[in-house]
């Protein structure tokens, strides 16, 4: 079996003392994965996504991110944990509006305290042109699409090389022939061994994911396996070369 | 450069150095810069308090710099180590209705003689003026007799362009020679070489034996001591003058005629250092107040050293009311960087959640805006020091030409740029903006990023 990337043990989360909103959920995910965590609104996707995303601490309950426990670290160590194993894709893209696509993509490596200079530059140019925009490099937010943004927002989620992709709602804000495409780019890019999270509401999107956990009311009613979409016919390759040491 | 500013362009460079050496610190001041140039309008007003801070103490410091030296400049013309000595008349005898009437007052012989028993004197120069026509066949020029000795031209550092100025053997011997001033020299020969011809002062002739340079006149000191200009001079030996004016001199005004015994207009007194002066001029004036010496107040004396000291707590009282001033102003202007600021940082919550999920430390973020702020300060200290120094250079320029002259009071004083100045306030603008900078930023960093990511 595939190694580990995360564990969930008993994590409980409470807003208020009345206001329990994760009721001690156990999660494993395993390299490799693509999951799709669904449920009716309200039930705590979000909240137990931040918390995988290390934006937020559960009350109490352990969770282990590649080994390390997590749920007792310092701000600052959480951030330092976001930029180096994490990489997030948001339903309203969240590019910076001042950065053009290359300078979108090159933020989590600031922060990261890697040197930018014209390697880190042409791995950013190499990211922006595996998810189709290597004619936009220095394009700005306003300037793209909507799924021409979530796809900047997918080359920038790689460019740590993350262990861990973390989507909420990625398709929420496109219409269906754009989500599709972006469901494609992620079932390839899980192809080629990236581990996705995804929270989604919709049955057509989740199930592109190889397994689905349905949550209802802070706690996991279901976790199965699911035999994904088969791509469509003729549906671009992710251009993998360009990727070499790339993401 | 003063050793401050020196330490201050050093703590400004290496910080600016840093943030060129950094990533993060490039990011952060073109990030800067950006969202400045996409804010111009608000930029700029919210700048505005910075810049008139800024510029008005680089402009006020300057034009302290320029009274000072204007200031400096007489004084040395007047010589630090001399103390002048007047004859003045008293007030009683001014405002005598009587005609003809020989009015006798002021410093005599015996005055100076008495002098000479104080041992740290070097050097004492006594003067006789009156006005009178200097005459050169059919041309006429009204000058100022000066009946001096000889180191008279050491004292007032007069030079002689043509021709030499008096000398011992003149006095000694009560030569009938002369020295004229450039203008008077001017007006009376036009067309010849003065030296050696001869003018004519009331019925006797002399010989031009010299005529000075040009020479700057001096500014009046505070009524004390009158403003002299040394081009409409002429120039003869103190004995001469006794033997050939005698003790009177008649003096022709506003169609009345008055007669003066004067022995001496003036004595300038030199000594022989500078920590010497004051102690001198006080025992000079307690030997003048002796009421059988000179029962009445008619005489004046001057220490131009005095006028440093003043020079001094103006120039303490400038800096005392200018930090007041700036402070002021650049709290003003803090609270209007600050403003924006709180507000920039509202409006760009998001940015914020965004950069923390991606993994900005509250450091970061506390530095990105600090970062913003100071370059907004730093900007409008760079253009409140280009716009002072713009003002002071053209303000310099227009003071020096005559056809601008109607622009400025009489002696107002042109300003000098004051360097240290601009090292100062730039720094304080920086620094206002690491001051009034810090809550907003601090403010950004400690959002919840959740919550930050949610702002619309
Ligand atoms: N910051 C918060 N403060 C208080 N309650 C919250 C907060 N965030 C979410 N909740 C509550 O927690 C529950 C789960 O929310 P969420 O995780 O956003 O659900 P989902 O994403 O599944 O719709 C909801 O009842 C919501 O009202
Ligand atoms: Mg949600």
């Amino acid at each position: 079996m595939a190694n580990e990337v995360l564990e969930l043990e008993g994590i409980n989360k409470f807003y208020t003392e009345s206001l329990h909103v994760l009721k001690g959920i156990d999660l494993t995910v395993r390299e490799g994965e693509f999951i799709a965590l669904m449920g009716p609104s309200g039930s705590g996707k979000s909240t137990l996504l931040n918390i995988l995303g290390c934006l937020d601490k559960p009350t109490n309950g352990g969770y282990f991110l590649g080994g390390q426990d997590v749920s007792s670290m310092s701000d600052s160590q959480l951030s330092s944990i976001r930029s180096r194993y994490l990489g997030f894709i948001f339903q309203q893209y969240n590019l910076l509006p001042q950065y053009t696509v290359v300078e979108n993509i090159e933020v989590p490596l600031i922060y990261q305290g890697i040197r930018l200079d014209s390697s880190t530059k042409k791995r950013c140019e190499a990211l922006a042109e595996l998810v189709g925009l290597g004619h936009r490099l220095d394009h700005r937010p306003m300037q793209l699409s909507g799924g021409q943004q979530q796809r900047v927002a997918i080359a920038r989620s790689l460019v740590n090389k993350p262990q861990l992709i973390l989507a909420d709602e990625p398709t929420g804000n496109l219409d269906s022939k754009t989500s599709l495409e972006i469901m494609v780019m992620l079932s390839r890019l899980n192809e080629m061994g990236k581990t996705i999270i995804m929270v989604t509401h919709e049955n057509d999107i989740a199930g592109w994911a190889r397994r689905i956990v349905r949550m209802r009311d802070g706690n996991i009613e279901s976790d199965e396996a699911n035999e994904p979409w088969p791509l469509p016919e003729g549906a671009p390759e992710l251009p993998v070369h360009l990727l070499e040491g790339a993401a | 450069m003063d050793p401050l500013s020196i330490a201050l362009v050093g703590v400004l460079s290496i910080s600016i150095g840093f943030l060129l050496a950094s990533d993060k610190g490039r990011r952060g001041l073109e990030l800067a810069l950006r969202s400045l140039w996409l804010h111009k309008l608000r930029s700029f007003l919210s700048m505005l308090g910075i810049i008139i801070g800024t510029s008005a103490v680089i402009i006020l410091m300057s034009f302290g710099e320029g009274s000072e030296k204007d200031v400096l400049d007489d004084i040395k013309r007047l010589g630090t180590t001399n103390i002048i000595v007047r004859s003045v008349k008293p007030p009683e005898d001014a405002n005598s209705n009587m005609r003809q009437r020989v009015a006798t007052y002021g410093l005599t012989y015996d005055d100076m003689d008495f002098f000479k028993t104080i041992p740290s004197i070097t050097r004492m120069v006594p003067m006789r003026i009156f006005p009178q026509e200097t005459r050169r066949g059919a041309r006429g020029h009204n000058s100022r007799v000066v009946a001096t000795t000889p180191q008279y031209a050491e004292v007032n550092e007069l030079v002689a362009g043509q021709g030499r100025f008096l000398n011992e053997e003149d006095e000694a011997q009560m030569n009938n020679v002369c020295v004229l001033g450039s203008e008077t020299a001017k007006s009376l020969f036009p067309f010849e070489d003065p030296i050696d011809t001869s003018v004519k002062l009331g019925q006797f002739a002399y010989v031009v034996v010299g005529v000075l340079t040009d020479r700057m006149p001096t500014g009046g000191t505070g009524g004390s001591q009158a403003a002299e200009d040394f081009n409409h001079d002429i120039y003869i030996p103190l004995s001469t003058s006794r033997g050939r004016f005698g003790d009177r001199i008649m003096i022709r005004a506003a169609g009345s005629r008055s007669m003066e015994k004067v022995d001496m207009h003036q004595i300038t007194i030199t000594v022989q250092d500078i920590d010497k002066v004051r102690p001198v001029g006080s025992m000079i004036r307690e030997m003048l107040s002796e009421t059988k010496r000179h029962p009445r107040q008619d005489w004046a004396l001057t220490v131009p050293l005095d006028r440093l000291e003043l020079v001094e707590r103006t120039k303490a009282n400038i800096r005392q009311s200018l930090g007041i001033y700036a402070s002021i102003s650049l709290l003003v202007g803090g609270i209007g960087i600050m403003n924006v600021m709180l507000a920039t940082v509202t409006e760009r919550t998001r940015e914020v959640g965004i950069r923390r999920a991606l993994g900005a430390k509250r450091s970061d973020i506390t530095f990105q805006f600090l970062v913003e702020t100071m370059v907004q300060t730093g900007i409008g200290g760079i253009l409140g020091v280009g716009f002072g120094c713009a003002y002071v250079f053209v303000h310099a320029l227009l003071h020096s030409m005559p056809q601008f002259a109607f622009l400025f009071q009489q002696g107002s004083p042109s300003p000098i740029l004051h360097l240290p100045s601009i090292t100062w306030s730039l720094t304080t603008a920086v620094g206002v903006g690491v001051i009034f900078g810090i809550y907003p930023a601090m403010r950004a960093a400690h959002m919840d990023p959740i919550e930050a990511l949610r702002h619309v």
